[in-house]
């Protein structure tokens, strides 16, 4: 756009020749990076500082009980958390609470949204109950499962037993990481199911009369229309899910602590205990960057199988 | 062999009924097409058939086999739907094949099945696109053929051409047109419009309000409607309706003192009206001549013309107000406003009783409406 005032009925700027495009174009583009300019910046600096900061912290001696002897150390923090005991445990958990949870959560979740799609009187509360558990906080419903649920001796799981003249399982000391996968689940079948029922709206009722019509049974028509149908909003929940489970923290903390020993200890617990239970920063900031890399190889590799999926038109 | 014959059919939703008793018999080879205004049943009744919706009471035989509780899939019927309803994430083979895949027929017999249907529907070079990929009227073909691998006694189709644009319709009808005469089909067709029906049908069934007002071949209903529904219902632009009164009636024809002024003395038999008795004077806009307004008692005024090239409509007004449609030459010149006569033909103008019963021709047999 120029901007030009007009005297006297005349044109003060002749008709725009290629030269006068030009500067305008240049114009244009100057006045675009100004303004988008500080949001670039504030965005860099939100980015960027945090991230040199762990990385130079990363590299130094830095024992939040040592003040002082903030020598440069090199690689050693990195060599340490990476043969830190913690560190394989860390990241065995880590992969087997992600994909335990994501095969629970897009099993159940295509199930229960399969099931809810069919009409049936109350069908409305019954999607929002089902949906609720995503809205409560990680922290509140690890505490509900801890001492309503699967505590040894006041749980309702305990009371059942008990009804059938079975021992109490004390699940957190017995199976520690199972309990945390049974709660993490709990929160993200209903993410799974919000999306899949929603995606089952969208399903073409011709198309499952044409193959009823074909001669296909309920099962051959979710085995080739529903689940066909399903396999990008499944590739949506997979990688929306592996996203925030890699950084499961407050189920984890609230409940076990990361233990009994390392046994629910994931990645981001680990970084937790290093820099604040064992106050040390360095290593802390180390495993971070460790953590970093591990994701983003993980979305690499989910981008590659998945992303296709989505890329491509419908 | 394929003769369907339907008994007493009746559908309803929640307490509405939408099929009020159908009785129809449809005979080997023939193309039936059900037509009629929207939400008359038509949609309804093919799903009947079909198998997709539950049947309240009456009887579906399929040669002398009663289908009408088995399953869809197992009543030797193939569908092609309105939105066609292909797999979107299998090819056009596997969508042609998918029916006898679950059937369990083995590999080179499925090719065999296949590569036949796509020769005749010249679909050869498109099996192994997804249906994304195709334009409209190749998605119909491959709806078809789908339904065509299965070799069905009775093909069933829900208004197949109404979401192709208008010249890819008239060469879809031709390639249906076509098909039935190749397959040697029996064909179910359901249209509202009434283009496709008049060109497809050996067998028209006028729906309305769930019931059949008529069946018969497309000139049969054309020339001899049996009420006045059907004579609006068939043909366009639509028959014109003049109020008037049986001045005399007998046997040998029927004397008629129109609202609008002009008396006629028509060709019927008048033995079940008699005098006074108020009726519908129907004709249709290709059987009416234009004049000048002194050669006819029939005086109207020129509304809209709509010039079509080789025809022209005019939209007229009578002296009473009522309106009525005229077919005239390409190059007829009248304009809008002018005074002008119009002469009916009256070997070709239908009566219709108070009840909306045509008045039958004489020597016809008498029809129930």
């Amino acid at each position: 756009m120029s901007i030009s005032t007009v005297q006297d009925g005349v044109p003060a700027v002749p008709a725009p020749g290629p030269e006068t495009v030009k500067a305008d174009k240049r114009l244009h583009s100057r006045v675009g990076l100004l303004t988008v300019s500080p949001s670039v910046l504030a965005l860099l600096v939100w980015m960027i500082v945090p991230l040199a900061m762990t990385i130079y912290f990363s590299l130094i001696r830095y024992n939040l009980l040592y003040p002082g002897e903030n020598e440069f150390v090199g690689l050693e923090n990195y060599y340490f958390f990476l043969t830190d005991e913690g560190f394989v445990h860390g990241a065995l958990n880590t992969l087997w609470l992600v994909g335990a949870t994501l095969l629970i959560s897009v099993v159940a979740g295509v199930l229960i949204a399969v099931l809810v799609d069919t009409p049936f009187w109350g069908r409305g509360i019954v999607r929002v109950l089902l949906i609720s558990p995503f809205f409560i906080m990680p922290t509140v419903s690890a505490l509900v499962w801890k001492n309503l649920l699967l505590h040894p001796v006041s749980g309702v799981f305990a009371a059942v037993w008990n009804f059938f003249g079975a021992t109490p399982v004390d699940w957190f000391a017995e199976y520690p990481l199972q309990a945390i996968i049974l709660i993490v689940s709990w929160q993200w079948v209903p993410f799974a199911v919000l999306l899949l029922m929603t995606a089952m709206q969208s399903l073409d009722q011709e198309q499952k009369e044409a193959a009823r019509l074909d001669g296909a049974g309920p099962i051959a028509i979710f085995w080739h229309i529903t689940l066909p149908h399903l396999t990008r909003p499944i590739a949506v929940v997979v990688m929306i899910e592996t996203i925030f489970l890699l950084s499961i923290f407050a189920e984890i903390f609230t409940t076990t602590g990361g233990g009994p020993g390392y046994e629910t200890t994931n990645l981001a617990y680990l970084i937790y205990s290093q820099a604040l239970l064992q106050f040390d920063v360095g290593m802390a900031s180390a495993g971070g960057l460790v953590a970093v890399v591990i994701a983003n190889i993980a979305a690499f590799i989910l981008i590659r199988m998945i992303g296709k999926n989505l890329t491509e038109k419908a | 062999m394929a003769d369907l014959t339907i008994r007493n059919l009746k559908k309803s939703f929640e307490d509405i009924d939408i099929i009020k008793g159908i009785d129809l018999d449809i005979k080997d080879h023939e193309f039936v097409v059900f037509v009629g205004p929207s939400g008359c049943g038509k949609s309804t009744l093919l799903r009947l058939i079909a198998g997709l919706e539950e049947v309240t009471s009456g009887s579906i035989h399929l040669d002398d086999r009663d289908i009408t509780d088995v399953a869809p899939a197992k009543r030797d019927l193939a569908m092609v739907f309105q939105t066609y309803a292909l797999y979107p994430h299998m090819t056009v083979r596997k969508n042609m094949s998918f029916a006898l895949e679950l059937a369990g027929v083995d590999k080179a017999e499925i090719d065999r099945k296949v590569d036949e249907a796509a020769q005749i529907l010249e679909l050869g070079h498109l099996l192994d696109r997804k249906p994304k990929a195709l334009s409209g009227g190749q998605r119909q073909r491959v709806a078809i053929g789908r339904s065509i691998v299965r070799h069905p006694k009775i093909f069933l189709f829900d208004e197949p051409l109404s979401n192709l644009d208008a010249a890819l319709r008239v060469q879809m009808r031709l390639e249906l047109a076509r098909l039935h005469h190749e397959l040697k089909a029996t064909m179910i067709y359901v249209t509202h419009d009434q283009v496709e029906a008049m060109t497809l049908a050996d067998k028209v069934v006028v729906l309305n309000g769930g019931h059949i007002e008529q069946v018969g071949s497309p000139l049969e209903l054309y020339h001899h409607p049996v009420n006045a529904f059907v004579a609006g219902f068939i043909g366009t632009p639509k028959m014109a309706f003049l109020k008037g009164k049986v001045k005399k009636a007998d046997r040998a024809g029927v004397t008629v003192q129109l609202d609008c002024g002009p008396e006629y003395q028509l060709p019927l038999d008048g033995s079940r009206l008699k005098a006074g008795e108020p009726v519908t004077f129907g004709m249709r806009p290709e059987h009416i001549e234009v004049t000048a307004a002194d050669a006819s008692p029939f005086k109207v005024t020129l509304d809209v013309t709509e010039h079509l090239g080789a025809d022209t409509f005019c939209y007229v007004k009578a002296q009473n107000g009522e309106t009525l449609t005229v077919r005239a030459g390409g190059d007829y010149g009248g304009r809008f406003g002018e005074q002008v006569g119009l002469i009916p033909d009256l070997a070709h103008c239908h009566l219709f009783d108070e009840k909306g019963r045509a008045v039958p021709k004489p020597g016809a047999p008498a029809q129930a409406a």
